[in-house]
């Protein structure tokens, strides 16, 4: 493998970078979009744009026919049971607090437990700290390896008649650890508490089936994976969303107003009040069908291929050290590199062309934990080949020469 | 986008490596910690101030060369300066790394501190180099809340 033969459906990839050919490796932060996803979004406003689920007229029935399919396609992505089980939100952190807002005002009280990983993105510890503040409930963290494994065993002595929900991540945006959910939903059930997955990093990079994982719960965003930004999905399975209290008041969600009482519409609408990102569902929906065409396998394939390459590379340089080494990663690698601030790799390399992200990753625990103040990261997209990273490569000779 | 040497300069890649004044000061009467949030950069920033005059600074913390460089420099420039003398060199410090035409006068009275000048043409670098500056200005403020580099923009 030399070229990606997806990188052409990805417009932005053909420019120059300060004189150098862009090499693109920070999907993990955020995905380029095809140019169907592109052509989606912009066709809608050309041709289809109306206000969904109000209007009698022509435009309105096709946008909210167009938005509704959106939610079908969604639904069979992740083979949800139905389509009023996923609710649109703005991203994976606004799902999350729709969930913690809301599970949390039915069924978390005072001195209650809700678990979580020491692996956690801030978007998944933020807000259940909230939800603490507001509650009296308490946090508790399942520890990791230095391999950037989770500790199952701790997980499992976690629980106890107060534990209310675990809210996990499938897969890290640090150190790419794929979880094994499956099974850590298996022990949670076992002890009758739900699970919510955030699935932020896993969706764009492998199948998802959230009827197999059984989850109660799974979150994911549309622009980490070739979808458009502002964009999200909430999985819930239906027993939980109907018991559950709307997060918030406005047009959409509502049965019937009077200034003495409202009652609520039905699941997916009761969490959806206001008019939503229209354009960019459906975009999302042209990102699912571009990601079905090549097909998840594949992806998948591709990107550990390239994950193997480029940690095989990495290796090489004695003073490089990568953070996380679990055994099953998505295409994400962490790494420090001696007397090297990731801040001056990430400048030196994108004055080569490159864009990687440095910093902390929204991870600040994580980062404490592995004893680094932040780190630099490579993450792989569909469009990325072993040309890319051998970039990366030379462009950290590059940094070397700069700083030793 | 102007060359990497200019942001990278042989004064500031030293600074990076052996930043000077670097630990603690058991004479210091000010302390004041400065954080980064957008980079998890951190600073702490102690002074021995007398009289109105700064005596000595000395610093711990990790960052980027740029912001080791930028706090090891204003550790050995602003020596024996008084308060006042600070506030101006500050406010030459902040156009230097903020505008990329800054004058010529600021780059001839701020001395040895002119190499930082690179800085303005990396916007993002901005904030790496003028943590440990915004950090002392509050220890000499005495003000109690935590800098970060998200006040000032």
């Amino acid at each position: 493998m030399t070229n990606s033969k997806y990188r052409k459906d990805f417009p932005i990839l053909s420019q120059l970078v300060h004189d150098k050919p862009l090499v693109f490796l920070d999907s993990a932060n955020s995905s380029q979009k095809p140019l169907s996803v592109i052509e989606t979004v912009s066709n809608y406003y050309l041709n289809d744009h109306a206000n969904i689920h109000r209007g009698i007229y022509e435009l309105s029935i096709r946008a909210t026919k167009k938005f509704e399919d959106a939610r079908l396609n969604i639904q069979k992505f992740i083979n949800a049971s139905s389509a009023h089980e996923i609710i649109f939100t703005s991203g994976t952190t606004a799902g999350i607090n729709l969930i913690a807002q809301s599970f949390g005002k039915a069924f978390i009280k005072e001195n209650d437990e809700i678990i979580i990983s020491a692996m956690e993105h801030h978007s998944n510890i933020v807000p259940w700290q909230l939800l603490c503040e507001q509650t009296g409930a308490k946090l508790k963290i399942i520890p990791i390896f230095d391999n950037g494994e989770l500790d199952l065993d701790s997980y499992k002595k976690l629980f106890n008649a107060r534990t209310k929900i675990v809210s996990v991540v499938q897969a890290s945006n640090v150190l790419g650890t794929i979880n094994p959910i499956r099974e850590m939903i298996k022990i949670a059930h076992e002890n009758n508490v739900p699970v919510l997955v955030d699935g932020a990093q896993a969706i764009p990079h492998m199948p998802v089936d959230v009827s197999d994982l059984d989850c109660d719960f799974y979150v994911f965003s549309s622009h980490k994976a070739y979808g458009p930004t502002g964009i999200g999905v909430v999985y819930g399975k239906e027993k939980w969303l109907n018991r559950m209290p709307p997060y918030q008041g406005g047009g959409d969600m509502i049965e019937t107003v009077s200034f003495e009482k409202s009652t609520y519409n039905k699941i997916p609408y009761k969490f959806e009040a206001g008019t939503p990102n229209i354009a960019d569902v459906i975009g999302f929906s042209a990102a699912i069908d571009y990601m079905q065409q090549i097909g998840m396998k594949t992806i998948f394939q591709h990107e550990q291929t390239l994950l193997q390459y480029a940690t095989q590379k990495l290796l090489e340089f004695p003073d490089v050290k990568i953070i996380g080494t679990a055994n099953n990663k998505v295409g994400v690698i962490a790494f420090v590199l001696d007397h090297i601030h990731p801040h001056d790799i990430g400048t030196v390399l994108d004055y080569n062309g490159i864009a990687i992200r440095a910093g902390h990753h929204c991870a600040m625990p994580l980062m404490e934990r592995f004893n680094i103040p932040a780190c630099a990261r490579a993450s792989f997209g569909i469009y990325n080949d072993e040309k890319d990273v051998d970039a990366l490569i030379e462009g950290i000779y590059a940094v070397k020469r700069w700083f030793n | 986008m102007s060359d990497l040497r200019d942001l990278y300069q042989e004064i500031i890649i030293d600074h990076g490596r052996h930043p000077r004044n670097f630990g603690i000061l058991p004479e210091a009467n000010l302390h004041k910690e400065g954080f980064n949030p957008l980079c998890g950069d951190k600073v702490i920033i102690h002074v021995q101030e007398k009289n109105g005059v700064v005596e000595k600074i000395m610093f711990e913390g990790t960052g980027c060369a740029i912001s080791i460089a930028s706090t090891s420099l204003m550790s050995e420039a602003l020596k024996g300066k008084t308060k006042q003398e600070i506030e101006s060199i500050f406010s030459d410090f902040h156009e230097l790394v903020t505008h990329t035409q800054a004058n010529e006068k600021v780059k001839e009275r701020l001395g040895k501190l002119a190499v930082m000048s690179g800085v303005a043409e990396f916007p993002v670098r901005v904030k790496c180099a003028t943590l440990g500056w915004h950090t002392l200005k509050a220890a000499l403020l005495r003000d109690a809340e935590l800098v970060t580099t998200e006040d000032n923009l």
